[in-house]
């Protein structure tokens, strides 16, 4: 830090070119060969490992049979079958730790076949047909309304209109997608394709979506109790973890959720400020979205901060690959003890090492400062209730059963706010999809 | 360091790896290209009677079947004999062979079946100094339509006929090469050498519809519309070709009769193979035609390697060793019994064994121990068809493993260690008859 100057946080620190390439796909597309030479190297095993590790359980074996055999829509449909938001999870499914984790040329040759870009070549191609893959059943005249148009809420609205029954969603940001548009680095999702999902979902028709409308504000659940045959809470996760440090609230102490979603929605990334030096404090997915896409912005040194070792790192090793081949410092085994501050402006972090004893993370007392011109936290988020203690909570989240019930009959709830939750947008979507299917047969009784 | 030089009737060459008569050896530049790169020697592609030159189709000549990463299995053809002037050829046979002794230059040749087209050809090619004649008899389209190629080879007589033409015309040695489009390749054989062939080469292409374009319901390669039926070769014909091999090497008649194998040889394991079913050149042509000339490299360097591991110094010392293994099924062991065996260590578990054996064979594969994926033969259950063993991705994961002593878990019977085959056993009625 330049002494007197304050911290250094500012926007155009690389040229547009830059920014450009910073921000493009992580992963480009499969060509049609691509995708043919890879389709080629999957066994079709029997009751396949991936499938299972599947949190939607897509028949991978089969649809990647379909991209062999030439017929890539059918892929896709088989995809949608389990994954309406297949597109999405294509992109986004940390693959490295499911599916193909579990593919058996994992074992055979270290070497996975590429299911997240098969499943992203497949969908792409059903995504640009005009018409929708699926048709709706004959109309119930059942409605249900479905809290936040996330990963969950909209799996649940499309398998709730495929069933025939109208579906009103309620949404408190003014777009859809939930983490889908707010969440997920920007590389992971390019040319708007979270709005291009929501409109594909929306395509089945019977689906309303209403904007800036947040439960428990004017949204009360007792009223949503009445007016539908069902309900649906998918609205995620609101709150923020804090840190524990002294003055965390300082000028310069960011929430990186509120970072990642600020770089989604800007319009020109070259007006988003980052600062030169960068602290994160986390493991997980947060934190190295928030890391890598500083560094991509420009920031000259960004380091993650870690309370305990690599392997608790709830980020995949491929993200934590990602974020050092960007240049970004893991530095582990260290926390947060006190924000350091110069005019009330965040300048450094003071942090201790921590040891785990018995099990228990402890700090050794010894401690250092780090400067810093700006401090991430991306230490989890919590639920905040806004169903006003209605339901039963479990581990700080709504208690479901298996087909996603609630403690309040007719209300069902799915994705990150339910508890059991793997904070994965394909576990919201799964849930959203079980939910539904439960809600059609409470419906259909 | 083993040697690969090869005497095939009288004909030298430095090793065995000869280019089939096909397109690769059309013409000067592409042989000389395939001496270059270091091939034995060559059977020049076909040459037709004097006169106005073979027309060929102006559209698609091959198709092909493929395998996993569009790995070219199957190749076919509708090319007819040369289409170039007989003059050209002949002059460009003459050269090549002059500049190239030490390599093997067969001219292949296909007239029309009388006497005298025979004999004005055999004049005119004995003037290029090649070292020998393959008679064509296997081309089974179009030139079959005109009486001649596959048309000639699927009638015994002719093929006799022609040979002792051959023979009386030419002082060349004479290589018959035979069609597989017949009901058992043990009669032309006979009749070659009736005929006074000096060997036989085979097999020639089979005849193939590879498959059917969907859009316009016509064969591929397709020709304005319509589709003719073509020749097929490449590896998946390679189990065919072995077979007719072997059916000529051990038949009592044809037995010693000198082979030039061809089908389907890509690798110097396959040339081996054939080699070992009393081969004593091999020819190639799909292989060469889908990787180019430079995997005779591989070919010969993997041979000699071979040759050397096992201690053989020359081909003939491995030569044939085949042939008095290859029996009828009566006379197969069936007091030999094996259990098939899956490692577990190598086993990734991508479950095809189970998914093989449990829907279309004998459902001896457990899949799961202990709450486990986990793929384990049952051993009361398994017949040891070796279903498992070809299914399975990982090479030696799953073995045969004999049992030499105790009780089949199956049959409840003794593992006997004396043979014992179908002409004694008691189910079968014959068997019985003989012991009357």
């Amino acid at each position: 830090m330049a002494a007197g100057k304050g911290p250094d946080i500012s926007g155009k620190r690389l040229t547009r070119q830059d920014y450009a390439a910073n921000f493009a796909d992580l992963h480009p597309p499969l060509d049609d060969h691509g995708a043919l030479v890879e389709a080629d190297r999957c066994y079709f095993c029997h009751d396949a490992p991936c499938m299972t590790a599947c949190p939607t359980s897509i028949d991978i074996p089969m649809f990647i049979r379909e991209i062999q055999a030439g017929h890539p829509k059918s892929a896709a449909r088989t995809i949608f079958d389990q994954n309406i938001l297949g597109g999405m999870c294509a992109r986004v499914c940390p693959t490295e730790t499911l599916c193909e984790e579990a593919c058996v040329r994992e074992a055979a040759e270290g070497k996975p076949v590429k299911i997240g870009q098969l499943q992203r070549y497949a969908t792409d191609i059903a995504m640009q047909d005009k018409i929708h893959p699926y048709v709706r059943a004959m109309a119930s005249g059942k409605r249900v309304a479905v809290v936040g148009a996330g990963p969950a809420g909209l799996a649940c609205a499309h398998r709730l209109a495929m069933h025939g029954h109208d579906v009103t969603i309620y949404e408190a940001r003014k777009k859809s997608g939930g983490l889908n548009e707010y969440g997920i680095a920007a590389y992971k999702t390019v040319d708007n394709f979270a709005q291009k999902e929501v409109d594909f979902v929306q395509a089945i028709g019977g689906i309303a979506i209403e904007h800036g409308k947040a439960l428990g504000k004017k949204l009360k659940l007792a009223d949503l109790q009445k007016q539908y045959d069902a309900v649906f809470l998918g609205m995620g996760l609101q709150g923020v973890n804090a840190l524990g440090a002294k003055d965390e609230g300082s000028d310069g102490v960011v929430d990186a959720v509120d970072y990642i979603a600020e770089i989604r929605q800007a319009r020109d990334l070259s007006k988003l400020p980052v600062g030169r030096r960068v602290l994160v404090i986390g493991g997980g997915m947060t934190a190295i979205d928030a890391a890598v896409q500083s560094k991509l912005l420009g920031a000259e040194d960004v380091t993650i901060l870690y309370r305990r070792g690599q392997e608790q790192m709830k980020a995949s090793l491929f993200e934590q690959d990602l974020a050092q081949t960007r240049g970004v410092k893991i530095k582990h085994w260290v926390m947060p003890k006190k924000v350091l501050i110069k005019k009330g402006k965040a300048v450094g972090l003071r942090c201790e090492y921590t040891v785990e004893k018995k099990g228990r993370l402890e700090g050794t007392g010894e401690t250092f400062d780090l400067p810093a011109d700006m401090i991430f936290k991306a230490i989890g988020q919590t639920f905040v209730d806004a169903a006003g203690g209605a339901l039963e909570l479990s581990g700080g989240r709504m208690k479901v059963d298996a087909e996603r019930r609630t403690s309040v009959r007719g209300i069902w709830a799915g994705g990150d706010c339910a508890a059991g939750g793997k904070d994965l947008t394909v576990a919201a979507v799964d849930d959203g999809r079980r939910a539904a299917e439960s809600i059609n047969a409470f419906l259909k009784a | 360091m083993s040697d690969l030089r090869s005497t095939f009737v009288g004909i030298k060459s430095p090793n065995p790896f000869w280019l089939a008569s096909a397109p690769p050896t059309d013409k000067e530049y592409n042989v000389v290209r395939a001496f270059k790169a270091g091939w034995g020697g060559v059977v020049w592609k076909t040459l037709g009677e004097d006169g106005p030159p073979i027309v060929n189709v102006n559209g698609p000549r091959y198709g092909a079947i493929h395998g996993a990463d569009r790995r070219l299995l199957g190749l076919n053809n509708i090319e007819l004999i040369t289409d170039r002037p007989l003059e050209v050829n002949l002059r460009e046979i003459k050269k090549v062979k002059r500049e190239w002794p030490d390599r093997a230059m067969i001219v292949s040749l296909m007239v029309p079946c009388n006497e005298e087209a025979w004999k004005a050809i055999l004049a005119r090619v004995e003037e290029t100094d090649c070292d020998g004649i393959e008679l064509n008899f296997g081309c089974p389209h179009g030139m079959s339509e005109r009486g001649m190629g596959a048309a000639v080879g699927q009638v015994p007589e002719y093929i006799e006929m022609v040979a002792r033409w051959c023979k009386q015309h030419s002082r060349m040695p004479v290589i018959v090469k035979l069609t597989p489009n017949i009901t058992d390749i043990r009669y032309p054989a006979r009749a070659a050498l009736k005929g006074g062939a000096d060997a036989v080469s085979l097999i020639n292409t089979i005849s193939s519809i590879v498959s059917v374009d969907l859009d316009n319901f016509a064969p591929m390669p397709t020709i304005d519309g319509k589709g003719s039926h073509g020749g097929y070769c490449g590896p998946a014909v390679k189990p065919i070709a072995l077979n007719m091999v072997a059916e000529i090497a051990r038949d009592k008649e044809t037995h010693g009769l000198p082979i030039s194998a061809i089908g389907g040889i890509t690798t110097w394991r396959d040339a081996a193979e054939f080699i070992a079913m009393s081969a004593g050149t091999v020819q190639v042509c799909t292989a060469a035609m889908t990787y180019g000339f430079r995997i005779v490299e591989e070919m010969k360097s993997g041979l000699a390697r071979w040759m050397d591991e096992k201690g053989y110094a020359t081909i003939e010392d491995f030569r044939g060793r085949a042939v008095p293994n290859v029996t009828d099924w009566q006379y197969l062991n069936l007091n030999y019994v094996t259990k098939a065996h899956i490692d577990q260590d190598l086993c990734i578990k991508c479950g095809r064994c189970y998914a093989a054996c449990e829907d279309t064979s004998h459902q001896a594969i457990m899949k799961e121990k202990d709450g486990k994926r986990h793929f384990e033969v049952i051993d009361a259950e398994c017949v040891a068809c070796n279903l498992c063993v070809e299914v399975c991705p990982v090479q030696d994961c799953i073995t045969m493993v004999r049992m030499t002593e105790g009780t089949d878990p199956r049959t409840g019977r003794k593992i006997e260690p004396s043979y014992a085959n179908w002409t004694t056993h008691p189910n079968n009625p014959m068997a019985l008859k003989a012991a009357e």
